[in-house]
């Protein structure tokens, strides 16, 4: 009965978000001040019917019905109940079902935060916003209903794949869709002021909070997901360049793009419409993410479904909305001028430099996700294009990245003198020499990477600490901290992120360049050491090994003593699991996290001798790589806190100088 | 996840046998020899994997070609030469890195090729930015002026 429920709610959200793209559009267009106010009430209505369609298929699965197919196929009766719950986007149906439930909330959003924007803009926005969300409601109850029902249900469901049953990729899908379907509002704003024919400062200022805020989701998914593969994945990598994990950095690329060159819109009226361009494409992406994923079309675990017709369909969405938008966009790009006029060496040039490495980074990652493809269908050659190929054509772009980085974040707007952005910088720039320098000297004999790494990352952490610092003016430290305080949110979210990206690569650096690896046979009560870099040196002791019975797994489970010197540091029992109701094995990696290093280790098979295989790994600023990108999003959230955003978006400002702003 | 994939086609085939990623068996007694091969294993693809690397697959296969490319580099071969016999028998397939020959020189240049043409455009655009265009500006419509007059007013 909930689950019929259910499935009337999401037809119904259907026939609503059609009312919604359609009525509130003519409206807009004829100026009928009733026929856009419809936008809102069907938004939110919109929203909620999503909500309770959501809602019985979390039920279903809690209380585990299995006569509905969806939940016999994802479930199992003796899984935890934390499991049952995040099983319900642990599958394609689902997950889709998860994709336009956070599509409608953002539509809604922009509904009920919305009552300051222009009424036609706002009427188009949401139009927009539910066509996007009518696609969707027809691809999943035509060709991907959650709540179809079975004839005989099971005594018992197939249990959800294991790998998915765990903590770090239980919410790595929430937190992704929160990030792709966020840019879905960057998109509507774009299609919208296309329509309108206007872009003025205060549409960038509406747009920026979304697209931070779809961001700031996205580097919490990708790093929820990077962190998974590293502790679940048993050897400790923790990004593949696999057509899955690009689908996701690539609108990450785009969205980040987008959120430096909104400021421009914002702050100076120009590069309006390479921000449209970048709207609309980074949607798109988002759009061709989920068709990598969803498809199958190049194959991981993630691609549940390998059904053609779906792929089809999400295809067809993708060339719809994105040819679509882009016809649009050629036919009225040229009527949005930009009035803003700046030198040469400015912060909007330096601006425009970030967006072009950060635009071509993803060109280039695009293309390499689908040579495979290309080349298969276009040449007939059946290759491979994996982590060599983007480590070599991928990395320069970020260095060159890191390189600009402080010293654009330095320059003023409208005219820079070089000289003068990067006084204060001297510093910065002398001590990141040194550490690498320093790096170099410490661990002769190995490549350039790492003190390449260093420096660069030293760079960019210590050039946001100056741009802060800078900020406060001038005067007695005392005087400057008072200042620092008061600066606005967006100030501080702009240092933290970028010493956020400093310190993932410090992270990169280190793990990939000084990581260290054992593989050994040991007995049980062996004690055997592991040197690493530097001063570090293990005593790693094999204690026992010993069978387990978790809930609904079996497991391997050892115990082994780490030490330093005679100190004991850990206690580590790396498991190796079977889950038979699936017939899969796991292995789960014990690690002593540590703020220099990891001590990462996997029990491998039994040998013939009695002995066990065992894998230590140390693995030094390991967890670097994930609190940088804490940090960003940290800088993100401070960021949006700004109450420029809230108040003067509301505002609309639309007083200063009413005739664009003159150069000097 | 790509892990998983291996377990899938494992079991499907029937060979299920979750033999660890490279084990301490297979390693190498030169310790120069044993890094050239982690090397070169990192740069071949598990045939029936997705996307990992022979190094870090769980697969059979990966260990039959882990062991192949050891023997191949104690019979004295250098490791252009290993990669050429990999590719002999697997295809280019098996190559991570791409090969630069015929059509997959678009792939590399790609990135380069876009850089430029970017950096074209975008210098083209901060340079013709430096001066005021001579155009009228858009300035107010009247629905906004009677908003700003609204607000003024207050």
């Amino acid at each position: 009965m909930i689950a019929e429920l259910g499935h009337f709610a999401l037809i119904l959200a259907a026939c609503v978000a059609l009312v919604q793209m359609i009525v509130p559009l003519i409206g807009a267009q004829r100026r009928w001040a009733g026929w856009m106010a419809v936008a809102e009430p069907a938004a939110t209505a919109q929203f909620i019917l999503v909500a309770v369609s959501f809602a019985a298929l979390t039920w279903a699965f809690v209380t585990s019905d299995f006569s509905l197919r969806l939940v016999t196929l994802n479930s199992h009766s003796a899984k935890p109940m934390l499991y049952k719950i995040t099983g319900v986007w642990g599958n394609h149906e689902g997950s889709l079902l998860l994709w336009v439930l956070i599509l409608a909330l953002f539509g809604a959003s922009a509904a009920w935060f919305g009552g300051n924007l222009k009424p036609t803009l706002r009427a188009r926005v949401l139009a927009v916003q539910a066509s996007v969300g009518v696609a969707f409601y027809a691809f999943i109850l035509f060709t991907s209903n959650p709540f179809l029902r079975l004839e005989s249900p099971p005594l018992d469901g197939q249990d959800l794949n294991p790998l998915l049953q765990d903590p770090g990729l239980a919410f790595h899908p929430p937190f992704l869709y929160l990030g792709y379907v966020g840019l879905s509002m960057a998109f509507s704003f774009a299609v919208a002021a296309l329509i309108e024919g206007r872009v003025d400062a205060a549409w960038g200022r509406w747009v920026r909070p979304w697209t931070l805020a779809a961001w700031l989701f996205l580097t919490i998914g990708i790093a929820l997901g990077s962190w998974w593969a590293y502790y679940e994945l048993g050897w400790g990598g923790f990004w593949f360049w696999d057509p899955v994990e690009n689908a996701s950095f690539m609108p990450w690329l785009l969205a980040a793009a987008l959120l430096h060159c909104a400021i421009v819109v914002e702050k100076r009226e120009a590069l309006k419409n390479w921000t449209i361009l970048l709207a609309i494409l980074a949607f798109g992406f988002s759009l061709i993410g989920t068709f990598i994923v969803r498809s199958g079309v190049l194959t991981s675990v993630h691609a549940f479904a390998n059904d053609p017709e779906r792929g089809v369909y999400i295809l067809a969405i993708t060339g719809l909305f994105v040819g679509g938008a882009l016809t649009l966009y050629a036919a009225r790009a040229s009527a949005m001028e930009a009035k803003g006029v700046f030198g040469v060496l400015s912060r909007e040039s330096a601006l425009v430099a970030n967006n072009i490495l950060l635009a071509v980074s993803c060109f280039v990652v695009f293309v390499g996700t689908i040579w495979p493809l290309v080349a298969e269908l276009a040449f007939d050659r059946k290759l491979s294009v994996g982590p060599p190929f983007f480590d070599a054509a991928f990395t320069p772009f970020m260095v060159a990245l890191m390189i600009l980085l402080p010293v654009g974040a330095m320059m003023p707007w409208k005219r820079a003198r070089l000289g003068r952005a990067m006084q204060p910088l001297w510093g910065v720039l002398a001590l990141a020499l040194a550490a690498g320098g320093l790096t170099w000297a410490i661990q002769t004999g190995q490549s350039l990477l790492a003190p390449l790494g260093m420096t660069l990352a030293l760079w960019v952490i210590g050039g946001a600490v100056v741009d802060l610092w800078s900020r406060a003016g001038k005067g007695t430290p005392d005087e400057r901290l008072r200042r620092l305080r008061a600066l606005p949110g967006g100030d501080w979210g702009k240092a933290i992120a970028h010493a956020g990206l400093g310190i993932t690569a410090l992270g990169v650096a280190g793990l990939t360049q000084w990581q260290v690896e054992d593989i050994r046979v040991a007995q049980p009560g062996e004690r055997y050491t592991v040197e690493a870099f530097g001063p570090w040196e293990y005593d790693v002791r094999l204690n026992a090994v010993n069978e387990v019975e978790g809930p609904n797994y079996v497991s391997t489970m050892a115990s082994i003593d780490v030490f330093r010197g005679d100190r004991q540091i850990a206690r580590l029992e790396p498991e190796k699991r079977v889950y038979p109701v699936a017939g899969m094995p796991t292995t789960e990696a014990a690690i002593d996290n540590g703020i220099l290093r990891d001590v990462y280790i996997v029990i491998g098979d039994p040998q013939a001798n009695g002995g066990w295989a065992v894998r230590t790994y140390i693995k030094p600023l390991a967890n670097w790589i994930w609190a940088g990108c804490i940090v960003m999003a940290i800088g993100g959230m401070v960021s949006l806190s700004d109450r420029r955003y809230r108040v003067a978006a509301g505002a609309r400002k639309a007083a200063p100088a009413p005739g664009g702003v003159p150069a000097e | 996840m790509m892990r998983g994939v291996c377990f899938a086609l494992a079991l499907a085939v029937g060979v299920a046998s979750p033999a660890g990623a490279l084990s301490p068996d297979e390693l190498l007694d030169d310790p120069a020899l044993e890094e050239r091969a982690r090397e070169l294993s990192s740069q071949l693809r598990c045939m029936v994997c997705r996307n990992e690397s022979i190094d870090e697959s769980n697969a059979d296969l990966a260990r039959d070609m882990r062991l192949m490319v050891r023997d191949r580099l104690v019979a004295g071969d250098s490791d252009a030469e290993v990669i050429d016999f990999v590719v002999e028998r697997y295809g280019e397939y098996a190559l991570l890195r791409p090969t630069t020959e015929g059509a997959n020189i678009i792939l590399w240049v790609a990135g380069p090729a876009m850089l430029i043409v970017a950096l074209g455009i975008g210098g083209g655009y901060v340079w013709s930015r430096r001066r005021a265009p001579a155009r009228t500006e858009e300035g107010l419509s009247a629905e906004e002026q009677a908003r700003l007059d609204a607000l003024l007013k207050e």
